[in-house]
């Protein structure tokens, strides 16, 4: 399928995603839609640097937060819309992702992951110190009752999630086809020949870092609206890390549609047992489910389908990528 | 003296006490990262399991802290071979160590954390001794014991752990396995069997961080993960599998953290062990003791 054709079919997918949620009567369906959408982008985002290039970010609500916090203290200050607030935020994780990235990437892989860490316990200091959005106290949030076009905040809402959800697999998708796909793909699998290669690698990693980062504060910036009470505990919560984590990595990681199957039963998953049982036992059944898969699945679900349908695929290596590492080795 | 004088000192003083006690958190990791290359982001929730074990033996059965850090060394030890096995196993056979490994160990540091949490819930607990609570005064400096203890037991196990890397035949196959598996093969070890030892070494290194932890602070669940940050920051800045630069490097985390919170207050001390971090990084990889 080519890239226009997955856009078109992506938007049409949105539209009756927002179709179906006017017909909705009961307001909390569109909430735990909207909770899945959400993990839908997160994880799709961690994956362009987790999955593509072999980068592990363990820093999901650092950048969330910061996309949240900018939000919230911008909406305070100057009450500008939400979407310019999603931008904003875009720009300004985009802006961290590069800068952690410059500063940790070039060296190996795991100082990146031990930075990125360490950034979400930085990032919640500055915010429980910075008065201005409420310190270790909170905010409230207001928003109004009533939106022209969509009725209900909450229907609002829930239609830029989609358009962001929507946005983040199409950029996903565009990338895995691109030549910068092919080139973070061959960094993942040897970044020595890959460099070798000709792939300026330095460049590429940034490149992804920088946009999985802005996709994660994208996704921060409406959730202040979302939850209409901000405070550093809960907006730091270990669980959009672990599931960011967990979603890629159960559903399959070499593929646009890993994330999205991982986000969608994980998320509906977690929706259900909250309700059923506790929110506690449900983050307890993501981490058991993440050790179970890195283990005994280490391709995810598409993994398991693949093999199913007799299709062998070696688990690290993209066929393309080593394929045009080979190409380029032989040209030299 | 003047005032201001002795506020430094003594916060000079209380840094290097909890310093030391920071040497004993980082060991582990500076053997499971510095030395065997496993970074086992899952310590300090094992740390804060270890506190929780001290915690129930003190307030059920009156136990010393110290003295369950000590004993559930074995338990530990054995819980890190296990540990080991799989990952061994499940990652390094298979070359997948990296993304899938840090995924490995992060499932873990969060399976513990929430469990902890569904058993203990959010609330601080603490353990009761003899030594918690009583403080020499020394001119403007005040030693509490209970930071005292921890500081002086951490310099003990650094010390053993040192003498044991350098003159048994296992401790030098330890620090031979990250350099050369194929020589160490050569000298009749099995570099699979040496790194499990080493692993389960590191573990049990938790189980008495974890006691000294209790001993000094009020601890709940989540708390593990600030540590992540100060933790590899100092074993990054000691050098990665040196232990006297790991305990020179928490000692001058500990001292920077001290002085922060003692003039700029004590929310702002998470953000110095990540600007080490990052400098470290930066500046020098191989920390300030390793070999560049």
């Amino acid at each position: 399928m080519s890239n226009g054709r997955f856009i078109t079919l992506a938007c049409l997918v949105g539209i009756a995603l927002v179709a179906a949620s006017t017909f909705v009567t009961n307001e909390y369906y569109v909430f735990a839609a909207y909770f899945v959408l959400q993990y839908v982008v997160l994880a799709t985002a961690w994956n362009i640097l987790g999955g593509y290039v072999g980068y592990v970010n363990f820093g999901t609500t650092a950048f969330l937060a910061i996309g949240l916090y900018s939000a919230a203290a911008l909406n305070k200050w100057l009450d500008l819309p939400i979407p310019v607030l999603i931008l904003i935020a875009g720009l300004l994780c985009g802006a961290v992702g590069l800068a952690m990235g410059y500063l940790t990437i070039r060296l190996r892989g795991v100082y990146f992951t031990i930075a990125t860490l360490a950034l979400s316990v930085v990032v919640q200091t500055f915010i429980t110190n910075w008065d201005y959005v409420g310190g270790s106290r909170g905010l409230y949030v207001m928003r109004p009752t009533e939106v022209p076009v969509f009725g209900s905040y909450v229907a609002y809402l829930f239609f830029l999630m989609t358009v962001l959800a929507v946005a983040a697999v199409a950029i996903a998708r565009v990338i895995e086809r691109s030549t910068f796909g092919f080139g973070l793909a061959a960094i993942r699998d040897d970044e020595t020949a890959a460099a070798a290669s000709g792939v300026p690698v330095l460049r590429l990693k940034l490149i992804a870092a920088a946009i999985s980062g802005a996709l994660m504060g994208m996704t921060g910036a409406p959730l202040p609206f979302y939850l209409t009470y901000v405070e550093p505990t809960s907006s730091f919560s270990l669980a959009y890390t672990v599931n960011s984590v967990a979603m890629p990595l159960v559903g399959g990681t070499t593929s646009w549609l890993g994330p999205v199957i991982g986000a969608i039963l994980l998320g509906t998953m977690q929706q259900a047992m909250t309700v059923l049982i506790s929110s506690s036992v449900n983050l307890l059944v993501v981490g058991v489910l993440l050790v179970i898969f890195v283990i005994a699945a280490p391709n995810g679900i598409l993994g398991l389908l693949r093999s199913m349908g007799g299709k062998k695929t070696d688990p690290e290596t993209n066929p393309l990528a080593a394929m045009l590492v080979t190409e380029k080795r032989s040209s030299q | 003296m003047g005032q201001s004088a002795g506020l430094l000192l003594d916060s000079i003083v209380s840094g290097i006490l909890v310093g030391g006690f920071y040497a004993a958190m980082a060991v582990g990791i500076s053997i499971a990262f510095g030395m065997l290359g496993i970074s086992n982001i899952a310590h300090p929730a094992l740390i804060l399991l270890g506190s929780f074990i001290a915690y129930v033996l003190n307030s059920q059965f009156g136990f010393d802290p110290i003295l369950v850090g000590a004993l559930a060394t074995v338990p530990f030890y054995f819980l890190g071979t296990l540990l080991y096995t799989a990952y061994e196993f499940a990652f390094e056979r298979r070359g997948t160590q990296l993304i899938r490994g840090l995924a490995f160990f992060f499932g873990l540091l969060f399976i513990t954390e929430v469990g902890l949490q569904l058993i203990f819930g959010v609330d601080y607990r603490l353990v009761e001794a003899p030594y918690i609570g009583p403080s020499y005064n020394i001119g403007p400096v005040s030693l509490p014991v209970r930071m005292l203890i921890p500081f002086l037991a951490s310099v003990l196990l650094l010390v053993g752990l040192q003498i044991f890397f350098a003159r048994t035949f296992t401790g030098r196959a330890i620090m031979a396995v990250a350099q050369d598996k194929f020589a160490l093969q050569l000298m009749g070890a099995a570099p699979v069997r040496i790194k499990r030892i080493a692993f389960g070494l590191s573990t049990a290194t938790a189980a008495m961080a974890g006691a000294f932890l209790i001993i000094l602070q009020p601890v709940e669940p989540s708390m593990g993960r600030d540590y992540i940050g100060r933790i590899f920051a100092i074993c990054v800045l000691g050098g990665i599998g040196s232990l006297p630069g790991t305990f020179i490097a928490a000692v001058i985390v500990g001292v920077a953290e001290s002085i922060t919170a003692t003039f700029y207050g004590p929310s702002w001390s998470p953000a110095i062990a990540f600007g080490f971090l990052l400098i470290a990084l930066v500046v020098r990889p191989a920390g300030l003791f390793g070999r560049a």
